[in-house]
């Protein structure tokens, strides 16, 4: 509202003096009369440029401020009534009714206040307004589009306004006018340029139009099946990176320990209510800050994941190891009651978690291309926890003993490294990179009791493509699987591409039982 | 995973059971034959003594889950295979058994239609293809063997030629029982989707819902499972059975000593989906409905759980595993809902970690060595 007629105000000051000014007899014929005289009215005042109070008549008749009697139109503002000619105040007779306006005369007010934001000096601002105008073409704006797009000086804005120029004089009488507007509109390509072109084509008469229009479909459908393929590659990447955040953890404990922990979703599912409890006590206790919780979240899902997995691994996975059928029906176990757990204290129901403002949102790659913000960060996420396990385990001491004892337990022992001790950071790590995927996975999905379940079967999938022993197989098979399961999904349906994969993951490790990157040496057969 | 279970014996065979055994299988089969339905048909309700229907249809729906458990047990404890798909196989018994009823119910669905609900529902015209035999009670107890049977075989075969083997396999079950679960989600699939198969009428043109046939099914049921226990103890005394358990202790050994482990896994895996098709052909009737959630990966791995609590490497374990856990289930089920699935987590922790031989196990040590030999 405010911004509104603060650009009325200017407008008010920058337009006045050149400007056609506007008359009572122009104000009476905007406000009162049927819809198609008002809207002539309208388009009478817009196609010369609209003065202030023109402007500010408009605005006050879309915001339903304006009134009328026989004689006189009055802009309301805070209940006193003004002249919209002069704008002094002036006393509203009882008499006085509401000015209505339906929808259609609505959409032309819209598009009417667009064009005199097509005025303003603010280049964003102007971009809008070719945009709100660009969504209903009609060819009544195309005087005053023509000479703003003289005028325009923003290469950007020029552009788009050159786009709606063509838009419009598609439905020009000029033939050539037709032809060149339709012969450029194949280049702009979004789907409301592919909509206007079929429409015309319906209707066109002259061959040589009809063919460029014909052309411009084709290299616009041209355009759009990419913005599609790169979509289904981009989800696919997404995908891939969350089952490889999933994955990681995996990789550590079922990888490098040799331990089947069925509770991993579990863990993951802690990771992400702890990021709902950080998110409510931002809310609660710092609401200046709540755009800031997601960075706070991210130390605590961890923490709170590795702390349980810590306990976990003293009091139950400990006396299991070597015995990884027992260990997956412990930990099945430990899942079960995790769950219950976090029933009783949270509920059955999904509990809500919001983005913050600067993931909410996405960024227009084309025109029927918008990659989500939460889903480049969560990539970007993935990467960067990639890098710091990775730099952990080669370059750390706990790291030299984590891949110390993965190769041969008893002599890591012999040297003095304590054996129990590294298992135990070693499961912790693994449940608190776990903790991180479900504090991301709460930024793109539901959070709930069952959380976990739905990606633990694919993530296990991950395992045993990737291979025991090595993170770069994790990572390759996650990406992998993450783009075979979007791109087999775009074309066969969710379940079958499921099914799919889980033959292709069959059939593969008929070739390579071991993974795509098989452990060499003694250890293969272990 | 060799050093918790009990040291197959090495006596010779002196016959499929001891003379003790025989008299409780005997014991058992003329408890199933005659007591239950005495006490259920002819004692009065007002009676003691009575035994309720609900009863009656509990145990026989253990009864059924006691055969899983018994087919768990002869590919985990005694191959040491452990499959997280079991449930699959229970399932697509209990579907085929379900699209023969499905046709019995006639034209007395809810749409006064001679097809089933669901496909009226849907607008089909026609039966898909894999209804085409659904009609014929013969043709589909056929299917409640094969369908199993096949799907076992042919993945088995893919699986044990690559050598997959101990959690690789376990994994790869579930992922095959959820992506069937999916796949039966789908309405498209024909199979009734979300809401599978219910409502059943008529089994072999005989009202299902009475008394008498709610006795005739649990004395089949009953006595399926006592012969399938009885077989599995013949079984695992053969030559045959004792090279499972050589494979499950040192495969690469078997190998080595000239035998061929792929034959002796694949067939004693089909053999193991084979029973559990049947038993889900037996528990569809009584429970009257069947749906995918019994594909879920939850319900396989609790069959598992059934198999351990008992004791693997028994075979009487896992008929009491089943009996146990599911009569906790329901009875906690009914009187703290809330506490069951931490008292099953609980279970499955306390099994893994302090009873490996299961509640058998623990009755052995009880009562020291004594039990070693039987069954």
């Amino acid at each position: 509202m405010l911004i509104r007629w603060l650009l009325l105000l200017w407008a008010a000051l920058v337009l006045a003096a050149p400007a056609q000014a506007l008359t009572q007899a122009q104000a009476r014929a905007l406000a009162t009369g049927d819809t198609a005289s008002r809207i002539a009215a309208l388009n009478e005042l817009v196609v010369g440029v609209p003065d202030g109070q023109a402007a500010a008549l408009i605005q006050a008749l879309a915001d339903d401020a304006v009134k009328f009697t026989d004689t006189a139109v009055f802009v309301m503002k805070d209940g006193k009534g003004f002249d919209p000619v002069t704008g002094a105040e002036v006393p509203v007779p009882d008499a006085a009714e509401d000015v209505i306006n339906n929808n259609q005369m609505r959409s032309e007010l819209d598009a009417a206040l667009a064009l005199v934001k097509l005025q303003s000096p603010d280049a964003k601002l102007r971009l809008e307004a070719v945009k709100t105008l660009a969504s209903d073409p009609s060819e009544s704006k195309l005087p005053l589009v023509e000479k703003t797009y003289a005028a325009e000086q923003d290469a950007q804005v020029k552009e788009a306004l050159g786009n709606l120029l063509f838009a419009l004089q598609l439905s020009s009488p000029d033939t050539a006018k037709r032809l060149a507007a339709a012969e450029a509109l194949g280049s702009v390509g979004t789907p409301a340029t592919k909509l206007l072109l079929t429409e015309r084509a319906a209707v066109e008469t002259d061959p040589a139009v009809r063919s460029a229009i014909a052309a411009a479909i084709e290299q616009i459908d041209g355009r759009l099946a990419w913005g599609e393929r790169l979509g289904v590659v981009f989800t696919g990447i997404s995908l891939g990176s969350i089952l490889l955040l999933v994955a990681l953890g995996l990789a550590i404990t079922y990888g490098l320990m040799g331990v089947i922990n069925m509770a991993h979703g579990e863990l993951m599912m802690i990771g992400a209510y702890a990021t709902y409890v950080v998110q409510n006590i931002f809310r609660s206790y710092f609401p200046g800050a709540f755009d800031l919780y997601v960075l706070a979240a991210i130390p605590v899902s961890f923490l709170a994941a590795a702390l349980v997995g810590a306990v976990l691994e003293r009091s139950v996975i400990r006396w299991l190891y070597g015995r990884p059928l027992e260990t997956l029906l412990a930990t099945w176990g430990i899942s079960l009651i995790l769950m219950q757990a976090v029933r009783n204290l949270f509920g059955a129901q999904n509990v809500p978690v919001e983005n913050p403002a600067w993931l909410s949102g996405g960024m227009a790659v084309m025109s029927n291309l918008t990659l989500p913000y939460n889903r480049i960060a969560i990539i970007i996420f993935a990467m960067l926890v990639l890098a710091g396990v990775a730099a952990l385990i080669a370059y750390t001491r706990l790291g030299l003993f984590v891949r110390g004892v993965t190769q041969n337990r008893k002599m890591a022992a012999c040297v003095g490294v304590n054996t129990a001790r590294v298992d135990t950071y070693a499961f912790a790590l693994g449940s608190g990179i776990a903790g991180l995927a479900g504090c991301a996975l709460s930024q793109v999905g539901n959070v709930g009791p069952d959380l976990g379940q739905n990606y633990i079967v694919d993530s296990f999938m991950v395992v045993v493509l990737g291979g025991v022993g090595q993170l770069a197989g994790t990572v390759y098979a996650a990406l992998g699987l993450g783009v075979l399961n979007k791109l087999l999904e775009g074309w066969q349906g969710a379940v079958l591409a499921k099914i799919m994969v889980l033959v292709f993951i069959v059939i593969f490790i008929q070739k390579r039982p071991q993974g795509i990157f098989a452990m060499k040496g003694r250890s293969a057969e272990a | 995973m060799s050093a918790v279970l009990p040291t197959p014996a090495v006596l010779p065979q002196r016959g499929i059971l001891s003379a003790r055994s025989w008299t409780a299988v005997f014991a058992a089969l003329v408890v199933v034959v005659v007591l239950v339905p005495v006490l259920n048909l002819v004692v009065p309700a007002s009676s003691a003594f009575h035994m309720s229907d609900y009863l009656v249809q509990l145990v026989a729906k253990i009864m059924c889950y006691a055969m899983c458990a018994l087919a768990m047990d002869l590919i985990w404890g005694y191959t040491g295979i452990l499959s997280l798909g079991h449930g699959l196989f229970f399932a697509l018994g209990g579907y085929m058994m379900g699209m023969y009823l499905m046709r019995q119910i006639g034209s007395d669905g809810q749409y006064r239609m001679p097809m089933p609900d669901f496909m009226v529902f849907l607008n089909w015209k026609e039966f898909p293809w894999h209804w085409a035999v659904s009609d014929s009670f013969i043709a589909q107890m056929l299917l409640v063997v094969l369908v199993p049977g096949l799907l076992a075989f042919v993945f088995g075969y893919f699986a044990f030629r690559s050598r997959i083997k101990g959690v690789y396999f376990s994994i790869i079950t579930q992922a095959l029982t959820y992506a069937a679960m999916l796949l039966f989600f789908r309405n498209e699939t024909g199979f009734g989707g979300n809401n599978g198969f219910t409502d059943f009428k008529r089994i072999l043109d005989q009202p299902i819902a009475t008394p008498g046939m709610r006795m005739t099914l649990f004395v089949i049921t009953g006595c399926t499972l006592i012969g399938m226990f009885v077989f599995a103890r013949w079984l695992v005394g053969t030559k045959y059975g004792r090279v499972l358990q050589a494979i499950r202790d040192a495969e690469s050994r078997v190998m080595f000593t000239g035998y061929n482990p792929v034959a002796y896994k694949l067939s004693i895996w089909t053999l193991s989906a084979v029973m559990c098709g049947i038993a889900g052909a037996l528990y569809v009737p009584q429970v009257g409905i069947i749906n995918p959630s019994e594909m879920s990966p939850a319900a396989s791995i609790e069959i598992a759980i059934w198999a351990a609590v008992g004791g693997r490497g028994t075979l009487i374990g896992p008929i009491v595993g089943a009996f146990f856990v599911n009569g906790a289930k329901s009875w906690f089920t009914q009187a703290f809902p809330e506490v069951w699935l931490y008292f099953l987590g609980a279970l499955f922790i306390a099994v893994t970690l302090f009873l490996p031989q299961g509640i058998v196990g623990l009755f052995r040590k009880l009562r020291g060595k004594g039990g070693e030999e039987r069954a």
